[in-house]
């Protein structure tokens, strides 16, 4: 099951020190700064919270027809626009349409992961247009021409001389590596972005259904300038980022700051319905919202599995994955990464396109145990391994497998062949084992999957059966 | 319009709807206000404020306000909204503040070189240390935005428990305004090795002046 994962990639990362040692760090420092807010004794009510969550959420979802139309109707009555795309292309087409009509040439972007997840930068890039980034993880990881690492800290993985490499090669400054010196020099050069910029990008973190609103939570100030100070914002948001009321911010508000970084409200809220009005100074002049469905409502049409929709993206389910912190985030095949990357990825991209996905995972729990919305993530890894594996037995893919299991089978069933056959591997196992424990499978049998399934776990060595032990203590208890 | 269709026919289809279905009625609201007395108001919000690297002080007149103001100016250029509880405080007459402009071009290059940005705020919230502050032509956004400092005046009697509270007295923000903003302490980023940094894109330093009324006026 675990064919075709990426091993060479993942070697090199668990063989780079200083990459293990930046991730373990920066999750943990994340995990106890989320652990101190929401201790009972700071925050009581955090399981009710919780539980609040998960009930908006489903209701949301249950009933998203007519939120998406109350949302729309709110909208346009504060004259904001409401655009619809089926995926990627489309919110990129409208995007250039508009860029191209209102004689834009510089547009700023405030971090999304739903416009990561389309591509929406690369895609107006290659139309010439000039579009920045302007967190300041976000902009280093633009400079450096990668991906977001971690759906809240996006160059998590850079260290400071790194990012002194990056400013000095892709903005001509000269090199410096003090943290607060390079944030200066973010400072200046987005600054002028900002003031010159024709049309600000955001994403959404809630759609508000009863206000037409769109909410962005962040500390940097960035997504307040981006949709301050150009005179159009486009936010894209998928179309499950709704909530039926504005007084529900009251409880997402406190578990996502509280989730992702340990505060209990980010430094900058901003609740936006629709362009500036009568008499104010600033804020657009222009308000759209794109609606992307990409996928989601296909997840929504199972019951079961669309509470992968609830997610509100605050990564702690990354932080406290054993599996995360050891492979970091550019290991995982979808923008997505960690646990809520293992449950979106095949649901979105297609069962078969990374199979081994869900297996990777030890189903310890920890991801269900801190979601704020309470997503039953190892539940849904157990589904979708099930699925996988009905899915490419009817496509015949996994012949040898089931071959394999059916022999297994076979010989638990028959007691004494069993016995029989596991004295015999005890007596072959001999070289390969160390106090008990079976490190590598002797001779011939040490290949392929069996192989493979080895380089990472140990086997207690075969010997004698249960029958036999207990055979021999029923004896004993006769004398 | 086509997308809308599709997108509107997919999730019905999925949720097995039929057009035109109205949505049931969602789980009640969940708003918890304590009842903290003014004192436990302020000796929290200052506490949170202060945690964030922020400044809370409390004056107990208007004309204390603005030799406050004055301390921290020192002068240097300043520009103050239009808010009319910064009127009360005698804000607009102080050296180097500027208040009025001939249109939005000119308020925005004198936010971006100003030092100091000085607003008024609509109401506090208490257990975070923040300001909520309502988009208004009384109150530019970018004047808590551009300037490396932000200066907020407001009388205490809006200083509320918390985010619930607010939401209670303004169950929909965008009747009142298209935009509500909360500020939570100074800008700030970690995205460096998890090094706190201040003032990234906002300002690095907060001033929050909470003024009695005459009813807490000892």
């Amino acid at each position: 099951m675990m064919t075709g994962y990426p091993r060479e990639q993942i070697r090199r990362t668990l063989a780079d020190p200083r990459l293990q040692e930046a991730i373990y760090s920066a999750t943990g420092r994340l995990m106890e700064h989320r652990r101190q807010v929401v201790a009972p004794e700071v925050l009581p009510d955090y399981q009710e919270l919780r539980e609040q969550a998960r009930r908006i959420k489903e209701h949301t979802l249950e009933n998203l027809d007519a939120y998406l139309e109350q949302f729309e109707a709110q909208v346009r009555a504060r004259g904001g626009e409401v655009i619809w795309a089926k995926d990627g292309p489309e919110v990129a087409d409208f995007v250039l349409d508009l860029a191209r009509r209102s004689n834009a040439r510089l547009l700023v972007k405030s971090k999304s992961m739903t416009t990561e997840e389309i591509g929406l930068r690369e895609r107006l890039e290659a139309q010439h247009f000039e579009v920045v980034e302007t967190d300041l993880g976000e902009y280093i990881i633009q400079l450096a021409q990668e991906r977001p690492y971690h759906i809240v800290a996006p160059a998590l993985h850079k260290t400071r001389e790194e990012v002194g490499e990056i400013f000095s090669q892709r903005l001509g400054v000269p090199r410096e590596n003090v943290p607060e010196r390079q944030t200066r020099i973010a400072r200046t050069v987005l600054r002028q972005k900002f003031l010159t910029a024709d049309i600000g990008i955001t994403g959404a973190n809630f759609l508000v259904a009863d206000s037409g609103a769109v909410v962005l939570v962040e500390n940097e100030g960035n997504a307040r300038l981006t949709t301050s100070a150009p005179r159009i914002h486009v936010a894209v948001a998928g179309i499950e980022k709704l909530i039926p009321r504005a007084q529900d911010l009251a409880v997402f508000l406190k578990l996502l700051g509280r989730s992702a970084t340990g505060q209990p409200l980010t430094v900058y809220t901003s609740i936006l319905s629709g362009p500036r009005r009568q008499g104010e100074w600033d804020g657009p002049e222009q308000f759209y919202v794109v609606l992307l469905d990409g996928g989601r409502s296909r997840v929504l049409a199972d019951r079961d599995k669309r509470q992968t929709l609830y997610c509100i993206r605050c990564g702690a389910c990354l932080n406290h994955c054993p599996v995360y912190r050891r492979i970091g985030g550019h290991n995982y095949p979808w923008i997505y990464s960690g646990p809520i990357g293992k449950i979106a990825s095949p649901q979105f991209q297609g069962l078969t396109e990374d199979p081994w996905l869900p297996f990777a995972s030890s189903l310890c729990g920890a991801c269900a145990e801190v979601c704020p919305v309470k997503i039953e993530i190892p539940r849904l890894l157990l589904e979708l391994r099930a699925e996988i594996v009905k899915t490419q037995a009817r496509e015949g893919q996994n012949r040898w497998e089931r071959l394999g299991f059916r022999l297994w089978s076979w010989v638990m069933t028959r007691p004494r062949l069993y016995e029989a056959l596991s004295l015999a591997a005890g007596l072959l196992a001999g070289e390969g084992s160390d106090q008990g424990w079976l490190r590598q499978l002797p001779g011939l049998l040490n290949a392929g999957p069996l192989r493979a399934w080895l380089d990472y776990r140990d086997l207690p060595a075969p010997g004698r059966s249960f029958r036999a032990l207990w055979r021999q203590r029923t004896a004993r208890v006769r004398e | 319009m086509i997308s809308r269709d599709h997108i509107l026919n997919k999730v019905r289809t999925a949720l097995g709807h039929a057009v035109g279905r109205t949505a049931a009625a969602p789980p009640p609201a969940r708003l918890c206000v304590p009842a903290w007395t003014v004192e436990e108001r302020w000796q929290r919000f200052a506490s949170a404020l202060e945690k964030l690297g922020g400044n809370a002080v409390r004056v107990s007149e208007p004309a204390e306000a603005q030799r406050y103001v004055a301390g921290l100016t020192c002068g240097r250029a300043a520009v103050a909204s239009r808010s009319l509880f910064l009127e009360v405080c005698g804000i607009h007459q102080l050296a180097g503040v500027r208040r009025d402009f001939r249109d939005p071009g000119e308020l925005r290059a004198a936010c971006a070189e100003a030092e100091f940005g000085i607003t008024g705020a609509d109401y506090a919230l208490a257990d975070t240390g923040s300001l909520a502050v309502f988009a208004s032509p009384e109150e530019a956004r970018l004047i808590s935005l551009l300037p490396p400092v932000h200066i907020a005046l407001l009388p205490i009697s809006r200083l509320l428990t918390g985010l619930d509270e607010l939401l209670s007295l303004v169950p929909n923000p965008a009747e009142r305004s298209s935009a509500l903003i909360l500020i939570t302490g100074p800008s700030r980023t970690a995205d460096i090795e998890q090094i706190l940094v201040r003032g990234v894109h906002g300002p690095g330093e907060i001033h929050v002046i909470v003024v009695d009324d005459r009813e807490t006026r000892s």
